[in-house]
């Protein structure tokens, strides 16, 4: 306990320049993200890639507010993504909603459901909690394995297809994958600006208060387990967007995307561009992505590549690309 | 004697067959240092996990400025007017020592809010930086805790606390693992602290106790075995018996 020395406003400033440019960073995240992704479409192989890039971006993004800001490993997120997907796919092909009312029901039954499982899951912690998001997301793929009626079973949910979309008197060609890509960016960006601002809260500060030390956070006078149940809703809220902006992609739902697959990818595209950081889970969606394009070129078995550098990451880069990339920045 | 800020009637702490904590009654005036002491396995860390509600008492009431609070969940004791240390530090070892305080401060405005900017709260920065300076840690603001040395850590965890303007203030504890020079600045401390609120702490270092506390309990087996002031406990037959004849280095 040295006795305070530095006046006040001396020590506001802090040491300059180190700071500085994260906080600029932070402050202009979403604009940047949106200028990327509006460019993505144009510097990828592909415009599939691009539109991969921006749907499983988004689904990480979502899933990093609970891993990467909260501290918790859900093993079952694949369940809110495809609850999007379904339901958006259902509000469509058989309640006739119009489309933008079946991403708000895909949004719904996603945050819905990843209420429930929230409810359920947070009664545990660590591998306890990972094991019982995991097992609670297989019930649900079960359940939608069985329910072919109204999710066609294994052969995937179809006949949904939207040619044109129609909004405030626009009517957009949705087969051209250009505007599709652009109009399913609107929902991305919004998104991304939602989860900043959720960051950028006084529970944002909570959420990391929980991840750094649960039983301080909850001394400190937080309600630790409603947190915890909020911040897992509203990441599967974000998640059951992407699921929904994927379902009006491809125009089909296929069993996979509920699959342990699916949860497993999720962990590792955050962890790959770096949980707890805002442009990581994009970042680790492109490489994962890109990687998956570029190797499956000249064998069929590219999942033993990606694997390999997951596991390289892990162990010699936790941090993930952009968290490695800002630490070495800030390290200069 | 006025009117006690806190009370504690027959309270009891079982885990299964062991009884931990026992029968504990004990009545705390405002504006007094209260230290808990006795041999280690005594109950001192239950009874301080009781009154910060970590742990629910199972049997008796713990009543706070008149009101029984026996049985609230322990995130509400802070808004009570409940703070404490922990014996282990506990703070949050990624954020900056001003972030750590802040975020303390920041329950007392808001828990839930998604949509405002925290950043625009300019208010929550003062009072951290107000119990910064009440530690003497102001200087070390931008710092990330994790590496501040161990006596600002304790240092920064009683901010924490203090952030709170808790009416009690428990202490776990506060000059564990601290050398004579760290200790020294955390009775100033505490000293400071006690001049306007009432202060509870477990301690093992008899020498500090001693010049610090306007009274003294001694826990045993999980029972209260004295209570009084300092005088009082170190003539008390018993206690010299079972804690301070005992040669462990402390007394």
């Amino acid at each position: 306990m040295t006795a305070s020395v530095h006046s006040v406003a001396e020590v506001m400033a802090g040491p300059a320049g180190r700071r500085g440019w994260r906080e600029r960073l932070a402050r202009w995240r979403v604009p940047l993200s949106v200028l990327v992704l509006c460019l993505l479409p144009w510097v990828l192989p592909s415009q599939a890639l691009a539109v991969n890039v921006l749907i499983y971006g988004l689904l990480a993004v979502g899933y990093n507010l609970l891993f990467g800001y909260t501290g918790m490993l859900s093993f079952g997120h694949a369940a809110f993504f495809g609850a999007g997907a379904y339901a958006t796919g259902i509000g469509i092909g058989q309640f006739g909603l119009p489309w933008f009312a079946a991403i708000g029901y895909g949004m719904l039954a996603g945050g819905a459901l990843a209420f429930v499982v929230g409810l359920l899951a947070i009664r545990t912690r660590g591998i306890y909690f990972s094991m019982v998001t995991l097992a609670l997301a297989q019930l649900v793929y079960y359940t939608a394995l069985q329910a072919t009626s109204i999710t066609g079973g294994e052969n995937g949910l179809r006949g949904f297809t939207l040619a044109r979309i129609d909004l405030f008197g626009w009517s957009i060609d949705f087969l051209d994958p250009v505007k599709k890509y652009y109009v399913l960016m609107v929902f991305a960006a919004l998104a991304l600006w939602f989860v900043s601002r959720i960051l950028n809260s006084p529970f944002g500060a909570v959420i990391e208060a929980i991840r750094e030390n649960e039983t301080r956070a909850r001394a400190c006078g937080y309600d630790v387990e409603r947190s915890k149940v909020m911040s897992f809703t509203l990441s599967g809220l974000v998640c059951a967007l992407a699921g929904a902006l994927f379902a009006l992609h491809l125009a089909i739902v296929p069993l996979d995307i509920l699959g342990i697959q699916t949860s497993g990818m999720i962990v590792m595209m955050t962890l790959l561009g770096g949980a707890g950081s805002f442009f990581g889970p994009f970042v680790g969606a492109l490489a994962f992505l890109l990687m998956e394009d570029v190797v499956s070129l000249w064998t069929p078995h590219w999942q033993i590549v990606v694997g390999t550098v997951f596991i390289l990451f892990v162990l010699f880069l936790p941090k993930g690309i952009w968290g490695t990339l800002l630490a070495w920045r800030a390290g200069r | 004697m006025s009117a006690p800020l806190l009370a504690v009637e027959n309270i009891g702490r079982r885990f299964g067959g062991f009884v931990a904590l026992e029968g504990v009654t004990a009545a705390f005036e405002p504006n007094k240092v209260t230290a808990i002491i006795g041999p280690n396995g005594a109950g001192k860390s239950t009874f301080f996990n009781l009154l910060s509600g970590v742990l629910a008492p199972s049997a008796g009431t713990i009543r706070f400025k008149q009101r029984d609070i026996t049985g609230t969940p322990q995130h509400r004791f802070v808004h009570l007017g409940i703070a404490r240390s922990y014996q282990i530090t506990n703070i949050f070892p990624e954020l900056s020592v001003h972030e750590n305080v802040r975020v303390a401060a920041q329950a007392f405005r808001t828990r839930y809010d998604i949509w405002r900017a925290r950043a625009a709260m300019s208010e929550l920065d003062e009072r951290a930086d107000a119990a910064l300076a009440a530690v003497g840690l102001l200087g070390r603001r931008t710092t990330t805790a994790k590496f501040l040395a161990h006596g600002q850590q304790r240092a920064l965890e009683i901010a924490i606390a203090l952030v709170a303007a808790p009416e009690l203030l428990l202490l776990d504890e506060p000059t564990a693992g601290m050398g004579p020079e760290e200790t020294r600045d955390m009775v100033a401390l505490i000293e400071k602290l006690a001049a306007d609120r009432t202060i509870l702490l477990v301690e093992h270092k008899m020498k500090m106790i001693l010049g610090l506390s306007d009274r003294i309990l001694v826990l045993h087996h999980g029972r209260l075995i004295a209570d009084g002031d300092p005088c009082h406990i170190q003539s008390d037959p018993e206690v010299r018996r079972v804690y301070l004849g005992q040669n462990d280095g402390y007394a």
